[in-house]
């Protein structure tokens, strides 16, 4: 969460203050924190950082989406495809690069569902990524069967040297492959759209159609691939679920993360830095959360009505805490402003 | 004068260009040649075709019928890519950029320079830099297209087009949003290029700027070509003929007003626009009965919001508004229709009538819920069609029957149903926006006709236009806005259309005689 500030928008040298404030108090209580109680500190962080992968990986999705211009609603159900599809090519294959590369495919190919409603189809977008959120849990919880096996799941690849750095080593240095993958594309998304050609287009279709249209860039086309990489984005964050952090499906078990990834995506304001921000948030909250559960017995004495929240109160805390931050921090976000409308030629 | 750009050779040429819509010929047969380094006016009301063809050249459409050649060769544009391959750029009516890019990413955008898998801005800065030196066209290649000035967007759509080698410029209305000085400062840029062996189309509905800055013009009316002149030989009343097919009044006849009591007093009044900023910042006016009072002003000062808030569409912050003496401030739409003042909206689409509707159940919005329309909660169809066959015969409105849906109307006749609805009560104010935007000749003479009428009625009549000649011909005072503030009220007697350009850029009301003079002289040497 250090680098939101400092990183979100580079394309304008310009410090921002406040983000390198928030960084320097943020830095301080992890210090603090850490000196504390070592242990319990490098759990929740590491925590957050997995927390955070699936959230994030969605919010991409739905950068790549949105910066184009078509809103994708239909995360949630992407993930969950993917989720249970990756799942099954590993219980066919026990593959596992097979079942993670199968579940981008399929988020890919749900993205292109998505692309051929709401851009060839012209359905509302809305209800084109309601119509995959609803068809994803009927197809998920139709097909699932009970008592499949795998060959087990991604684990952890330690980076020798860098994992033995304090804090930041068993953090993020001593991840499995999706984690990893993810810090890599909150970098890769960032340079693609403020640094290449096909971000700066993707950008103007989602700003001003007509703008591109004028000057040959096919509007149509560059959406539909834009929505297809979002769909692989997304489906990748599915197969985290499934390949990486539980190893089995289960039915919901995206259980509201898609729509999360949207609120985080809007908390960054579109921008992957912000919202890799927000998810690690969520993804903070999510950790403190499990911590807390596990250790409400052996609290210290000034912590001890921690105990006595009924735990089904403390589940609550990622979802309360995106709720205010969206609610209260955000200010007021500026979508794409194209965002929702087909493009055609007048 | 003569037309030494004719023995140039003919790098554009249109035969006989057929292009026809469901239901409507937009273009039948067109046939025109561009030589090099002209300036070719395409003069027509809205309607006539004009945009049509310039988006057929443009790759926008494809014709049904008849040959694009270009520099002597039959071509096929499918799209706008090939136009630009072509030299063909086009600067649209409504700009095409991005507002949140830079100048610069606006100007590659679609022909973009790479540095591997990277973007190179740097040399496009270079070029943007060398293009306006030599264009005499100022543009910062680093700031944010939203913060510049309508006049300033349209130098960077100019130079976007030539930083991809073109050598035809098409100009869609470009002077619809430009002050008076902007629009010579355009014309020099023309002047530069066609210098240079660029040729331009200039497409307008403006007899004077016409008669400025073409050197040949072809008219069109009905999507047919009516007539070809040299700009030398031509005035403006035979343009404006050959434009509606039958002699016009250009001048609006009116008698002196005689003002009696103020009918509106606004008093300091401020609003935001939609994105919370402000507006309309502590503007004062009052209009009197027996009088037009004309705002004129560039789109986007604050006109529209000022509007809207008398007429109760948008909160008043501060100040208030008082009609016939009686407070209206925050008043709903209703009770300030009520109070007797008729709104003649800025967008008739959105905010005049409810397009589906019928004619006749248009004609009675403002007034469906009381006798005679109306008893006891239940409509009286006959009333409102007897209502309906009288106000279309009264105000003339174009249509096969009062019952079809006021969509099928022409922008005219729409604005003429809005019109009787309004003004046939017998009110006692009316505040008419844009009245004439889009409306076609004929209906415009209507128009002013019906409006001075209803001031010699004894109405008071505030006029808000982005027409400077409208509000020359029409208005008996004139208040000039700009950023929001009334910065000059004169009597328009008085008013010389520079000096109404200097107020509406900005000028302050105490120093532009001399420079208004000034300009005047510019002005005339150059045509």
């Amino acid at each position: 969460m250090q680098a939101t500030g400092t990183l979100a928008r580079p394309t304008r040298v310009r410090i921002p203050w406040v983000g390198v404030t928030v960084g320097v108090v943020i830095i301080g209580l992890i210090l603090i924190a850490y000196v504390w109680d070592a242990r319990i500190t490098t759990a929740v962080l590491t925590a957050t950082l997995r927390q955070s992968t699936p959230i994030i990986l969605g919010a991409l999705a739905g950068i790549m989406c949105e910066r184009s211009g078509i809103i994708n609603i239909g995360i949630e159900g992407m993930m969950l495809i993917a989720a249970f599809m990756g799942f099954m090519f590993n219980v066919w294959t026990g593959n596992l690069f097979l079942a993670v590369t199968g579940a981008i495919l399929i988020g890919g190919f749900v993205g292109l569902l998505h692309a051929a409603m709401s851009i060839s189809l012209k359905v509302d977008q809305i209800i084109s990524g309601t119509v995959i959120n609803i068809m994803a849990v009927g197809f998920t919880g139709y097909f699932y069967q009970q008592g499949l096996t795998t060959e087990g799941k991604l684990t952890s690849i330690r980076i020798p040297l860098l994992a033995d750095i304090p804090i930041i080593g068993p953090v993020f240095f001593d991840n499995p492959p999706i984690t990893y993958a993810a810090l890599g594309l909150v970098i890769g998304v960032h340079v693609l759209l403020y640094h290449t050609r096909w971000g700066l287009r993707t950008r103007a279709i989602g700003e001003h159609p007509g703008a591109a249209d004028t000057v040959g860039i096919r509007v149509n086309p560059m959406r539909y691939a834009n929505v297809i990489i979002g769909g692989m984005l997304a489906g990748l964050a599915g197969g985290f679920l499934t390949l990486e952090a539980v190893g089995t499906f289960e039915r919901g078990m995206t259980n509201g993360r898609g729509f999360v990834s949207l609120a985080v995506m809007i908390f960054g304001k579109w921008t992957p830095f912000g919202a890799w921000g927000g998810a690690l948030l969520f993804g903070f909250a999510n950790g403190l959360q499990t911590q807390i559960q596990f250790l409400q017995n052996q609290l210290p004495d000034w912590l001890a009505w921690v105990g006595q929240i009924p735990t089904q109160f403390i589940g609550m805390l990622p979802y309360v805490l995106t709720i205010v931050v969206l609610a209260g921090f955000v200010g007021r976000a500026r979508p794409p402003a194209a965002i929702g409308k087909t493009y055609e030629k007048e | 004068m003569s037309n030494p750009q004719s023995s140039q050779p003919i790098v554009l040429e249109a035969r006989e260009v057929t292009k026809t819509f469901p239901g409507v010929v937009a273009n039948r047969d067109v046939s025109l040649k561009l030589h090099r380094g002209e300036v070719l006016a395409l003069l027509g009301e809205n309607g006539a075709g004009k945009t049509t063809l310039m988006n057929i050249l443009y790759g926008m459409y494809h014709q049904d019928k008849g040959e694009i050649l270009v520099r002597g060769e039959a071509v096929r544009i499918n799209n706008p890519s090939d136009s630009i391959q072509l030299g063909i750029g086009m600067v649209h009516q409504h700009f095409m950029l991005v507002p949140v890019f830079t100048v610069a990413e606006n100007i590659v955008l679609g022909a973009e320079s790479t540095n591997g898998p990277l973007l190179n801005l740097t040399e496009a800065r270079q070029r943007i830099h060398d293009l306006s030196q030599s264009y005499n066209l100022d543009v910062d290649p680093d700031a944010y297209v939203k913060d510049l000035s309508v006049g300033q967007q349209q130098r960077v759509e100019i130079v976007k087009a030539l930083y991809r080698n073109i050598d035809i410029l098409i100009l869609d209305e470009p002077t619809a949003v430009l002050t008076p000085q902007e629009a010579d400062e355009l014309f020099e840029v023309i002047r530069s290029l066609t210098q240079q062996g660029t040729s331009v189309i200039f497409i307008t509905h403006k007899l004077r700027e016409v008669l400025a800055i073409a050197d040949r013009i072809v008219v069109l009316r009905r999507g047919e070509v009516v007539g070809e002149t040299a700009a030398a030989t031509a005035t403006e009343r035979s343009l404006a003929e050959m434009m509606v097919g039958r002699s016009v009044v250009l001048e609006v006849e009116k008698t002196e007003a005689h003002p009696t009591e103020t009918v509106l007093d606004v008093r300091g009044l401020s609003t935001n626009d939609d994105r919370g900023q402000k507006a309309v910042d502590g503007v004062s006016f009052e209009v009197h009965a027996g009088e037009i009072l004309g705002i004129a002003g560039v789109q986007g000062n604050g006109q529209t919001e000022l509007i809207e808030a008398i007429t109760g569409m948008r909160p008043v912050l501060t100040g208030d508004v008082r009609i016939g003496g009686n407070d209206y401030t925050n008043a709903s739409p209703r009770k300030i229709c009520e109070a007797g003042c008729a709104h003649i909206p800025e967008d008739r689409q959105k905010d005049g009538l409810v397009l589906p509707y019928s004619i006749s159940d248009n004609l009675v919005l403002n007034s469906y819920y009381v006798a005679p329309f109306a008893q006891g909660g239940i409509m009286r169809e006959q009333a409102i069609r007897d209502n309906a066959i009288k106000l279309v015969d009264d105000f003339d409105i174009r249509t096969p029957s009062p019952f079809v849906p006021v969509s099928t109307l022409s922008g005219g006749n729409k604005q003429k149903v809005i019109i009787a609805r309004e003004i046939s009560r017998g009110v006692k104010l009316i505040i008419a926006a844009q009245p004439t935007r889009g409306v076609d000749v004929g209906s415009i003479e209507f128009i002013h006709k019906a409006m001075v009428m209803e001031r010699d009625r004894g109405a008071a009549v505030l006029l808000i236009s982005a027409e400077l000649d409208e509000i020359l011909s029409l208005s008996d005072r004139i208040a000039v806005m700009y950023h929001g503030q009334i910065v000059a009220t004169l009597p328009a007697s008085e008013a010389t259309r520079e000096q109404l350009g200097l107020l509406m850029a900005g000028a302050q009301a105490d120093q532009p005689v001399e420079e208004a003079q000034l300009q005047q002289r510019v002005a005339s040497s150059t045509t």
